[in-house]
């Protein structure tokens, strides 16, 4: 995404005096630092949003047994059926129901968006870390490798990639949009890990003898926090569209129930020709509202790191 | 100088890595192409022998060389423009389909670029002038909601609307069957009516990586000091906001219009898939549908070349646009 500006202006350490004090109960370090993001974002008007839309999904995919009025692969109804009050969106030609797809369907695009969102970060995080933080041959190896991936054209390359990997599952389209979609986290995190690099507080972590590993893991990666958020939310953006796509062209797992899926049946089935275009519409609103919260989200850290986005 | 140097021998680089790239990937991935066609033959009860094994790796064009040998063939090939025989489309050479769908993708792609940056790029300047005002935020939350859906699934949606339901325009192809491809009015009349959705639906989604972009980008124009002087100079609003502020936040926007176009080709390969246009994008998706192995790799070499070709030129045509990159 293009939300980022490409160099992100030099963050002070501590400048990020906004942040709000939460109580510091017994919580242990790693749950307080969570809550207190999780506030921070919600005081942004567009974050609130997104968070609030993030949280109708996941609950809708942690208590689908619950919601869901039938079993999402049951063939037990008439097929095409247009909504009614039994089947809410209709059924498949396959004769399942729609509404209890759509409710289990959350559960793959959450799992795909976070979990290839996390791997991508993972690897925009090591390299762009690694070739900040290493000026010289590591860095422009790096640095070239990090472009070639941002040019080359990445839903073409995702596709041939799924192809010739001829496993059908969940796990390869995370692999594979893992695989594609960290070169932009990297580029922003390099640059920034290059303007901290000099720092002072680097420089006396060096001298007192901190090794490689705690010095970028300890030193520096704690004052981008908000870039690796960024870069998180920008990648599960790019994983849920990519599932999406994926799938619609037949290379996921057929037996998966998706919203993915929903759409690949719904195009084989014809269903705008014979009227359902039910099967079209929400299968995709509901990918794209799960990629508007993602974005939206991604408004309320951009402001963190960048003070003039801020809203007055 | 040394900047053009500099890129010459980038792009260069560049170029030698996804050409070498396309040849490495399928060589490292499990399982080969002749397995996935002797799984096919298996299928269909017939026992496989050694002998069929190796006629279908001759056909599959299968080496039993080195790799360096391989290596030095692919270049060959490349070079002569020989890319074998795709099994889609047997009757031609697959340089020969993809010369055919070639200008369909180069004129919508083309076209919808060109008319996402202009609108998308006025709307940045707008939104970011107008920053934190009503208009800003309808014209941010409606760029982000658009960008999140699906290109395939608008076109889905917009080919219901006005090609199914209400019949304004045709539901699938790029011309009229009724006419051959040439250069008359009639048949470019015909193209350019069957263009409509496929081109709107691609200027639609893509909008919003040019509004962001420019909207940051005048947000932060618009803190510089000269932009204050012109306003205390009493200059007209529009005058500041367009010749001061807007051409100045244009530049790093131009370095985004490699990556907007990969978006752009990207969400093509499926939107020309949903309205069967006669393009490069709807070729990769028959490959892939068909697991076309010749056709896919040919087709995945030409679509990065051509964005890195693009990319390059715009970035040498930057050097017109900043003087300050020139030293």
């Amino acid at each position: 995404m293009s939300v980022l500006s490409p160099v992100p202006p030099p963050q002070v350490p501590g400048s990020e005096v906004e942040v709000r004090v939460v109580p510091t109960g017994p919580m242990p370090g790693p749950l307080r630092f969570l809550v207190r993001a999780l506030l921070t974002l919600w005081s942004n008007r567009k974050a609130r949003i997104g968070l609030l839309i993030l949280s109708l999904d996941i609950l809708v995919a942690v208590f689908a047994p619950l919601i869901a009025p039938h079993s999402p692969t049951a063939t037990t109804f008439a097929p095409y059926q247009n909504p009614s009050a039994t089947n809410w969106f209709g059924t498949t030609g396959n004769g399942q129901d729609v509404f209890s797809q759509m409710v289990y369907g959350a559960r793959i695009s959450l799992l795909v968006g976070i979990t290839a969102g996390a791997a991508a970060t993972l690897v925009a995080v090591t390299i762009g870390l690694i070739a900040g933080y290493r000026p010289g041959v590591i860095d422009e190896v790096l640095s070239f490798a990090t472009n070639l991936a941002l040019v080359i054209p990445g839903l073409p390359l995702m596709f041939i990639l799924a192809a010739y990997l001829q496993s059908r599952s969940v796990w390869t389209i995370v692999l594979v949009v893992a695989f594609t979609s960290w070169a932009t986290g990297a580029r922003v995190i390099r640059s920034q890990a290059s303007t901290l690099r000099t720092r002072e507080f680097v420089t006396s972590a060096v001298f007192s003898g901190e090794g490689l590993f705690r010095v970028v893991f300890h030193e520096i990666l704690p004052n981008m926090t908000s870039l690796v958020a960024a870069s998180f939310f920008g990648a599960a953006t790019a994983a849920v569209m990519a599932e999406a796509s994926l799938e619609f062209l037949g290379l996921g797992d057929p037996n998966t129930v998706s919203w993915g899926t929903i759409l690949y049946y719904a195009q084989q089935q014809n269903s705008l020709l014979t009227g359902q275009w039910v099967l079209v519409f929400a299968p995709g609103l509901a990918i794209a509202l799960l990629a508007v919260s993602f974005t939206l989200i991604n408004f309320g850290v951009d402001a963190l790191s960048n003070p003039r986005l801020r809203e007055k | 100088m040394r900047y053009v140097v500099r890129k010459v021998a980038l792009f260069l680089a560049t170029l030698w890595a996804a050409i070498t790239l396309n040849f490495i990937l399928p060589r490292l991935m499990p399982g080969s192409p002749v397995d996935a066609a002797l799984a096919k033959l298996a299928s269909s009860g017939q026992p496989i022998t050694n002998a069929e094994r190796r006629a279908v790796e001759i056909q599959l064009g299968v080496p039993h060389t080195s790799l360096i040998t391989q290596y030095w063939d692919y270049w060959t090939s490349i070079v002569h423009l020989n890319f074998g025989t795709s099994y889609s489309f047997p009757s031609e050479t697959v340089a020969q389909t993809i010369g055919k769908a070639a200008p369909w993708t180069l004129a919508l792609v083309g076209v919808t670029t060109i008319v996402a940056f202009i609108i998308g790029t006025l709307l940045g300047v707008y939104a970011g002038w107008r920053r934190g005002k009503a208009t800003d935020t309808w014209v941010t939350l409606g760029a982000t909601f658009f960008a999140a859906f699906p290109p395939f699934w608008l076109g889905l949606l917009l080919l219901y609307v006005f090609a199914f339901k209400y019949g304004w325009f045709p539901i699938k192809g790029g011309y009229d069957p009724g006419e051959t491809p040439n250069l008359s009015l009639s048949f470019l009349s015909s193209a350019a009516y069957h263009s409509v959705i496929p081109a709107l639906t691609l200027a639609i989604t893509s909008l919003s990586g040019w509004v962001f972009g420019m909207r940051n980008n005048m947000i932060n124009t618009l803190g510089e000091d000269y932009v204050t002087f012109a306003e205390a100079n009493g200059l007209r609003t529009r005058t500041v906001a367009l010749l001061y502020a807007a051409r100045n936040a244009l530049l790093p926007n131009v370095t985004a219009f490699g990556l907007s176009l990969g978006a752009v080709v990207g969400g093509s390969v499926l939107v020309e898939g949903v309205f069967s246009y006669p393009g490069l994008g709807n070729l990769l998706y028959i490959a892939v549908v068909n697991h076309d192995f010749p056709l896919m790799q040919a087709l995945f070499l030409v679509i990065s070349v051509a964005m890195l070709v693009t990319i390059f030129i715009v970035d040498l045509l930057y050097v017109r646009l900043d003087p300050r990159v020139r030293q």
